[in-house]
């Protein structure tokens, strides 16, 4: 066997608080992808920190490149969560200065800087600012600056967050091909798609190790136990209700217009529902080791106003256009989204999809076009749109250094909540999302789930008809997604109206239309079905997922405009 | 309202939830108090005063002893020769040397007029010359001391309102407007900034919370902590450094309100105009400098050239530094602050207005 | 970061001040303090405060019609000291007074050229506004400089020996106070370049998170410190040359000792002005936190407590304890030195020794809160 790049035994992290780390165990060898997996807040960057030797263990023996860690830095490559890049220095002055720094000499550097540009792609935007770029690119410059001088070990801190499906892959490839020179990666990820594709995962839970080794190993128990599952008599939100609500059912995502189900044994009982197997994925392996995902039925939906489908059409919006200068951000967006579904923005980062959704909900005016919410013009009657929406941003935006209650406070009352009704708004969504322990906790020391939870929270306390969420579950892990999707599927069979932008192709799978937005374009609108039926169409794919379709019609586009991208 | 309430409230707790902040509202302007009051002095005391004496005669002691004993200087050092001297001055162990001649004495004795010198360091060129006339002072009581005769009154000062020219008295009013600056404009120049680069603005710009509301709660609470920390000032000012407030309270509040107003509508200017919390800091920090040192604390505002002192009418302070010293010491009726704070008004409406239409201009 | 602390290789610290220098040049804000701040500073210290003799506006009453009353009066009125306006009664005066429009008023009494003419003068009674206590003093004493010139004209010369005092002001004769306040402003820029910056561009690497990207590199502390103080000491040295020339040439003050004098003062004031800069950050790893300590502990001590405007003598005991612990009162007697009286290497040597002990001070503080570890 070879000898690992990195092996650390029975690691202890201890802050004043709280234990991050409480004995795990980690091997990276060379030549492999360790996946490094586990819900907000498991220990992942605690783990990482101290194997690049920016942290001490409390205890554990730790070896790293054969030495202790941060002892042979010139052998390491690193790239934290934010990349570490300085925005104010061009693309070619980050590369000059990690090569610098790293070592790389006068004669390597042609080569290299060659190999590094051709390799992400770059080379057209070396003058470009870091601070200018997209985030797939900020990312893909994050990696190429930890590689200036080719490591032998590579740790890498989440690097797929907030980045679309596209650049996700096209790092991926980049990285596989590394391992074939020897390195030895450590990807840490909230993805479980990706991390099934690592040679072996390393999972933590709460700061501790629950499954080491072989992702296959966690897949295989699986076996037999996920299923197809559809009815003749319910649609699609209907059931998963009902099926998350039944015992046999461990957890269930939409897909399509049937439900994926991981259920308890290998025969449930599910009388009335059709069950086609389905081979199982790392995800259901994750999902059951943690416990299963939530119930089917959202006490928020429950105590929420109902609307009727009447025929005032949601979201509403005709030949939207944006422009910064000569730069078009947007060009002729159309689209209507009815009461009672769900709307899906889609598009890789920097294509006119934030634009849009700024647009649509106000941020930004609109260079020309028309759009209104729930029948009130934007334009003409700004302040009775965004009275009948809610918004959920990217980022937590709330106020982190108010306490939980006194946001809740503020929102009710700028939503123009009444006393009594505010009382009963803030009363019930304390109750519904667990909050009435850390009502007294300023927000942003909250975990990432509650923070989600309480923007939702002041989201949806004055009952809006119309929701805009912006990449709403960006780095939460699959359960608090799941549990943030069944509040999401309850309101809309309330009549609620959600808009909604995302980078998770599993989580587009819940919408039932999909706007595609690629280079300030529409490319394609239709449910996943369609899209999907359009992708294989187009690409000759059989049977494809809602990724595989979103790559190809993003490349089927390319195309069209004779302007190819360079294939990852 | 409820509205408005609400975002008031908000404001409110961002100012002084974080405890840092908190700290932050409170203690820097009262330990600036403090130190100001003491430290920002133009009196000069305890002087060092060098001596060259070379008649060293009954008069020239005479001179000596009486230096000595004023309570202005602290120590007088004995030179021997003109190089000492040099040595002394330039290396600043005193600020200034007298320079008593041989012929002193005997020119005393007979009765005739007689002249001393004084070096003095030009360096430090204020200090210098109240020097000088403290040793003027001296000097001149000397002949008619020696001549046992009565020295003609000539002139009969009377210093109204403040009759021992305590310099507290002038400092601790001047420092309730100076601290009034720094603490408004710091509070909302980084009020809207702050909401930027966090992210929140875009969730109070989806809410119907309108224009005017945010401003309005935004302005509120920096109000409220500017009359707040005047009310703390004037009580200081009174029970720990016994300043006399002879004026109104009510006119004295009513003009701290106007001057509040101004400031604020400053600070939301920087505020509005700034994409970062360091590019909000950086902005008020260049407009608080121009405020305090030109309104009149630092040095007389008639002393400034006059292009500068029609610029200096946009300075809401320059209005306020007399008003508020007047009303402490002077009484000064509601008929003269109005006739002061005017143009105070004015700015505030200019700078509100303007800080409200960049605000909308720059909601994006 | 690597654990030898003491490493220092000269192609990476190129490479660290290479990136220095251009995110320095990208950032406005930086600009803005180096160049804009020291120029608006300049023209405020040197045009807007001004504590040379002006004309102070007073009120006057005359109430004796006597020949001498009107020949003081007019020479009074003559004086470009005073700015008069004059009422025939005391009332509106006192009225114009309150309303802070005139600082003193002189009352040339009734009967004051008959007790002239008796060998026995009344005195002029002047009042002043005691609130601007030197405003009130500067007001009386050019009254009574008018009044002793007028009686000596007069041939009213007392019978007793008189002590006149010949006064020389040395290195400036004309006593203009921006001689001393252009250099004071200097140390006010270095501080804010030195301390403010510094605190800044630190702090900001560490919300940015590049810093930890830095310590995942082989780079020494030394290496990352050096780095941060070349850029900083050579654009604080520039902005000082910045100020020197714009003295010199917009404010006519004079730079009577050597250029190299001043470098040498201006290099030594910058390492504890640096120093502290590092140790703020180092200890806050916050931009907004940074910049108030920097304000509290580098901007206000320089202005108040290190002599620029306020003489340490006269401040109360406790407070002279503390201007012993702020760098700036070493730098600004000697830069007041070498630029109105020239070179004196006596007190410079121990101005320099002081200021370089409190460099070290910093950089000790510095260097052992800048821990490599993120813990």
């Amino acid at each position: 066997m070879i000898d690992p790049v990195a092996i650390a035994k029975g690691v202890v992290k201890r802050f004043a608080s709280q234990t991050a780390l409480d004995g795990v165990d980690i091997t990276i060898t060379p030549g492999k992808i360790t996946g490094l997996v586990g819900p907000d807040a498991a220990g992942k960057t605690t783990l990482i920190r101290i194997l690049a030797g920016l942290m001490a263990a409390n205890d554990g023996e730790i070896a790293v490149l054969g030495g202790a860690p941060g002892t042979n830095l010139e052998q390491l490559g690193y790239m934290p969560q934010r990349f570490g890049l300085y925005e104010d220095l061009s693309v070619i002055q980050n590369l000059d200065l990690y090569a610098e720094l790293r070592g790389l000499s006068k004669e390597e550097k042609p080569a290299t800087y060659g190999r590094l540009l051709d390799f992400t792609d770059l080379a057209r935007f070396q003058d470009r600012q870091a601070g200018k770029l997209s985030g797939g690119m900020k990312q893909k410059l994050g990696l190429a600056c930890a590689l200036v001088k080719t490591p032998r070990l590579l740790l890498l801190d989440e690097p797929g967050v907030g980045v679309d499906p596209i650049s996700r892959r096209e790092l991926w490839a980049m990285v596989k091909e590394l391992t074939a020179e020897g390195i030895g990666v450590l990807w840490s990820t909230a993805y479980l798609d990706e991390a099934a594709k690592c040679d072996s995962v390393t999972m933590l839970n709460d700061g501790k190790l629950i499954y080491s080794g072989d992702p296959s190993g966690l897949t295989d128990r699986m076996k037999g136990r996920v299923f197809n599952a559809s009815s003749d008599t319910l649609d699609r939100r209907h059931l998963l209700t009902q099926l998350l609500g039944d015992n046999e059912v461990l957890d269930g995502t939409i897909q399509g217009s049937s439900i994926r189900l991981l259920t308890r044994s290998e025969h449930p009982s599910l009388p009335g529902i059709r069950l086609d197997p389905l081979p199982p994925r790392l995800e259901d392996g994750f999902i059951e080791v943690l416990g299963g995902g939530p119930g089917g039925t959202s006490a928020l939906a429950d105590a929420y106003s109902r609307f009727d489908h009447n025929d005032v059409p949601a979201i509403e919006a005709h030949a939207l256009t944006k422009k910064y200068g000569d730069f078009t951000a947007a060009n002729q967006v159309s689209f209507t989204a009815r009461p009672g579904q769900i709307f899906g923005l889609l598009g890789p980062n920097g294509a006119g999809k934030s634009t849009t959704f700024k647009m649509l909900c106000g941020l930004a005016t609109p260079t020309s076009g028309t759009c209104s919410v729930a029948g009130h013009s934007l334009k003409h009657a700004g302040p009775a749109a965004r009275q009948s929406l809610g918004y959920m941003a990217q980022k937590f935006s709330l106020y982190g250094d108010l306490s939980v209650e006194q946001n809740l406070n503020f929102f009710a009352g700028a939503y123009g909540l009444k006393k009594a009704a505010a009382r009963d708004a803030i009363d019930k969504v304390v109750d519904i999302f667990e909050l009435s322990s850390r009502l007294r906790t300023n927000a942003g020391v909250l975990p990432l789930g509650y923070k989600q939870r309480l923007a939702l929270a002041c989201a949806v306390m004055h009952e809006p008809p119309v929701l805009f969420l912006d990449e709403p579950t960006s780095g939460v892990d699959p359960v608090m997604r799941r549990e943030f999707w069944v509040h999401i599927n309850g309101l809309v069979s309330r009549g609620v109206c959600v808009l909604v932008t995302t980078h998770f192709m599993e989580e587009a799978e819940y919408c039932d239309d999909i706007l595609l937005i690629y280079r300030s374009e529409q490319i394609a609108t239709g449910s996943p079905d369609d899209l999907k039926a359009q992708a294989s169409r187009i690409a000759g794919l059989s049977d494809p997922t809602m990724e595989d379709a979103f790559i190809a019609l993003i490349e089927a586009s390319n195309v069209d405009t004779k302007n190819p991208r360079k294939a990852a | 309202m409820g509205r408005l309430k609400a975002i008031t409230i908000k404001e409110f707790w961002a100012l002084v939830r974080d405890p840092k902040a908190r700290m932050g509202l409170f203690l820097p302007p009262l330990l600036q108090l403090f130190l100001f009051s003491y430290a920002a002095t133009l009196e000069v005391r305890n002087i060092d005063l060098g001596l060259y004496d070379m008649s060293s005669g009954r008069y020239s002691q005479e001179l000596v002893q009486r230096l000595d004993g004023s309570p202005n200087f602290k120590r007088i050092e004995v030179l021997h020769s003109p190089e000492d001297l040099r040595q002394a001055i330039e290396d600043q162990d005193v600020i200034a040397a007298i320079v008593i001649e041989q012929d002193f004495d005997r020119r005393m004795a007979s009765g005739q007029s007689a002249e001393i010198g004084v070096v003095l360091d030009g360096r430090r060129s204020n200090a210098a010359q109240i020097v000088a006339a403290y040793v003027t002072r001296v000097a001149s009581g000397i002949g008619a001391q020696v001549s046992n005769l009565p020295e003609p009154e000539g002139l009969r000062v009377t210093n109204l309102y403040n009759p021992s020219l305590d310099f507290v008295w002038f400092n601790l009013p001047s420092l309730i407007v100076m601290l009034g600056v720094i603490t408004s404009i710091a509070v909302t120049g980084l009020s809207i900034s702050r909401e930027r680069e966090l992210g929140s603005f875009d969730q109070l710009m989806v809410s119907p919370l309108r224009v005017h509301e945010i401003l309005l709660g935004k302005m509120l609470p920096a109000l409220g902590f500017g009359l707040l920390n005047g009310a703390i000032f004037i009580a200081a000012a009174q029970l720990i450094f016994d300043v006399p407030f002879r004026g109104s309270y009510a006119v004295f509040f009513a003009a701290l309100i106007v001057f509040n107003i101004a400031l604020i509508g400053v600070g939301m200017f920087v505020s509005s105009l700034s994409r970062t919390q360091q590019q909000a800091f950086l902005g008020s920090f260049l407009l608080t400098i121009p405020i305090i040192m030109l309104s009149g604390f630092a040095s007389p505002v008639e002393n400034m050239p006059e292009w500068l002192q029609v610029l200096n009418h946009a300075n809401p302070a320059m209005y306020f530094l007399p008003v508020a010293q007047s009303i402490f010491l002077k009484a000064m009726p509601l008929s003269a602050v109005i006739s002061w704070m005017w143009p105070v008004v004015l700015i505030a409406i200019v700078t509100l207005s303007a800080s409200a239409w960049l605000f909308r201009a720059r909601m994006e | 970061m690597s654990g030898n602390l003491a490493r220092l290789d000269r192609r990476r610290l190129a490479a660290l001040i290479r990136k220095e220098t251009v995110q320095i040049v990208r950032d406005p804000s930086t600009l803005l303090i180096a160049f804009v701040l020291p120029i608006l500073l300049l023209f405020i210290f040197g045009f807007g405060v001004s504590l040379d003799a002006n004309s102070i506006r007073v009120g006057m009453v005359v109430q004796d019609s006597s020949p001498q009353a009107n020949s003081l009066a007019q020479a009074l009125r003559a004086s470009p000291y005073l700015e008069i306006e004059e009422s025939p009664t005391v009332q509106p005066l006192r009225d114009r007074m309150v309303a802070n429009r005139i600082r003193a008023m002189i009352v040339i009494p009734q009967d004051f050229g008959a007790s002239i003419d008796r060998r026995a003068p009344l005195p002029i009674q002047v009042a002043t506004d005691g609130s601007q206590p030197n405003t009130a003093n500067f007001a009386a004493a050019y009254v009574q400089g008018i009044y002793g010139t007028w009686v000596e004209q007069q041939g009213m010369a007392p019978g007793v020996p008189t002590v006149t005092v010949n006064t020389r002001y040395w290195w400036n004769p004309e006593l203009k106070s921006r001689f001393f306040l252009i250099p004071g402003s200097i140390t006010i820029v270095m501080t804010m370049i030195g301390t403010l910056l510094t605190a800044l561009v630190v702090a900001r690497e560490w919300e940015r998170g590049t810093l930890e990207a830095m310590m995942a590199t082989p780079i020494s502390m030394t290496e990352f410190i050096a780095s941060k103080l070349i850029p900083y000491f050579v654009l604080g040295m520039g902005s000082m040359a910045l100020c020197t020339v714009l003295g010199i040439v917009v404010f006519g003050v004079p730079l009577r000792g050597s250029v190299f004098a001043l470098f040498l003062l201006a290099s030594a004031f910058l390492v504890p002005a640096l120093g502290l800069g590092l140790f703020i950050s180092a200890a806050t790893k916050n931009q907004f936190v940074a910049s108030q300590a920097a304000l509290f502990s580098g901007f206000l001590p320089s202005f108040l407590l290190s002599g620029f405007i306020f003489e340490i003598s006269s401040m109360p005991r406790m407070i002279q304890a503390v201007t012993y612990l702020v760098p700036a009162r070493y730098f600004i007697p000697p830069l007041q030195t070498v630029f109105i009286a020239g070179d004196a290497w006596g007190m410079f040597a121990r101005n320099i020794a002081a200021m370089l002990t409190f460099g070290a001070l910093f950089f000790l503080l510095a260097y052992r809160t800048t821990r490599r570890s993120l813990d």
